[in-house]
């Protein structure tokens, strides 16, 4: 017989301030502590989320995040600070969540979520936090909680604005509540809709928007109050303007297995008609005084910022100054990461047929790694 | 009709501001109100799922308008 979960006398001091809503009680602080929670993502919205789970008394945490800290985390990633740059996200929120509260369990995963380890881990949990930054992730974490039959808490932000929902939830009757995929049965073309990297959020929106999407994780667990399943809160900063609309199923939302999530979003695949070239190969050219155009996709703040001396045309703009590209030589276009220039390239391309574009693989970044260790980062 | 449009997100963007009103003639539903964005604003269909809400509840393409409906636009957000 496994031994039964209590809350043992310091626990029941330490969450006596819970235990005195008369809503809430003993009982929801114990169903607190058996519960089992992903967080998937350790950013932003990573944060709040986990340490408020934490602070409350969620028995087992899991986190999976793949990244390192990075100092331009650390204007809205409160779990962080200085001295945790270059140190796996994961593996510090772990340290300061233990160190919140030593009652509870932390199991980290330093990988990304895949259609590989998505079902096996989800599987091992209660309930999930989605606090992801792209869209196939999106898609993955909600496809494997329906398959799995996990409520899915979700959130989301872009400069001002923040989304929160609670996915799959299981209603009174056995039915499961909307799920992602009814309110968005598809992904936006690839770069319509920026990343927070390239169109910015404001720091303390994912402390907000965070903040309530641990209510939700809460609420789910406890049976406390009534979830936000069926309705989505929308919130703007900039004007606090909030909206709570109703969403519903979609009978034609069918989810039997996971898909391939980078086609299912459109993200462009290596083998399509982008050549790369690598930083180091760049950086021989450069040493070579190689005749070639450096073209640089990114916005101006970012070129402000680092840049490797190209010309800057902003990707919105590649188009239109299209005769400023050369034909007759090599042309190596770069963003930060390389995945705008990537899309500047084949935007091109689709206009003329270039035969002389080279995308810089992993953009400033990689160059930043590779090549000039001093470089800014960001 | 008159429909007051409410944008979040890329939609403000697309639009070019926060909320507007307006004036519409051939426009009987919610799908004739996505055609008629898509062809006004096309980067709208880029979005692909372009999800709308009237009166503070998300409806199918087939939900009858009325003349003062507000009609939410609701862009897919994804950071974190």
């Amino acid at each position: 017989m496994p031994e039964e979960i209590q809350l043992s006398p310091k626990e029941l001091a330490r969450y006596s301030r819970h235990i005195a809503i008369p809503e809430f009680g003993k009982a929801a602080q114990l169903k607190l502590k058996k519960a089992k929670v992903l967080v998937v993502g350790a950013g932003g919205l990573g944060s709040p989320v986990l340490m408020y789970l934490a602070a409350a008394g969620v028995g087992h945490i899991g986190i999976i995040d793949f990244d390192l800290v990075d100092d331009s985390n650390l204007q809205r990633q409160v779990l962080y600070n200085v001295n945790d740059i270059g140190q796996s996200k994961a593996e510090t929120a772990k340290k300061k969540l233990l160190a919140l509260n030593p009652y509870i369990q932390v199991t980290v995963y330093k990988e990304a979520l895949t259609t590989e380890n998505a079902l096996d881990l989800i599987r091992q949990y209660d309930v999930v936090a989605d606090g992801t930054d792209n869209f196939p992730t999106r898609y993955l974490v909600n496809d494997a909680c329906v398959i799995e039959g996990k409520v899915n808490v979700y959130a989301s932000i872009f400069r001002f604005e923040g989304q929160v929902a609670v996915f799959n939830y299981l209603q009174e009757g056995g039915d499961r509540g909307p799920n992602y995929r009814d309110l968005f049965p598809q992904a936006p073309a690839p770069g319509m809709v920026p990343s927070c990297a390239e169109g910015g959020v404001l720091g303390v929106l994912p402390g907000i928007i965070g903040s309530m999407q641990a209510n939700e994780v809460i609420k789910v667990i406890t049976g406390v109050g009534e979830p936000l399943s069926g309705r989505l809160f929308l919130f703007d900063a900039a004007y606090f303007s909030t909206r709570v609309l109703k969403i519903k199923k979609n009978p034609e939302t069918k989810i039997t297995e996971l898909v391939n999530y980078e086609d299912f979003c459109g993200v462009p695949q290596k083998d399509e008609q982008v050549k790369e070239i690598s930083v180091i190969a760049l950086k021989a050219m450069m040493d070579q005084q190689t005749d070639f155009q450096l073209i640089d996709v990114r916005e101006s703040f970012e070129y402000d910022l680092v840049n490797l001396g190209g010309t800057l045309i902003p990707l919105a703009e590649v188009a239109a100054a299209i005769d400023q590209i050369e034909k007759d030589k090599p042309v190596i276009v770069h963003c930060r990461s390389g995945h705008r220039s990537a899309t500047a390239i084949k935007t091109l391309q689709s206009i003329f047929p270039f035969k002389n574009l080279l995308n810089l693989e992993g953009g400033i970044l990689a160059y930043a790694k590779e090549i000039d260790r001093n470089m800014l980062t960001y | 009709m008159t429909i007051k449009l409410v944008a979040y997100g890329i939609a403000k963007d697309i639009l070019g501001k926060h909320q507007m009103e307006i004036q519409l003639e051939a426009v009987n539903n919610l799908g004739d109100l996505k055609e008629w964005l898509c062809q006004q604003y096309p980067d709208f269909q880029k979005l692909r799922s372009l999800s709308l809400a009237v009166n503070e509840a998300y409806q199918d393409d087939d939900f009858a308008l009325n003349t003062e409906d507000e009609v939410v636009i609701i862009p897919p957000v994804s950071g974190g």
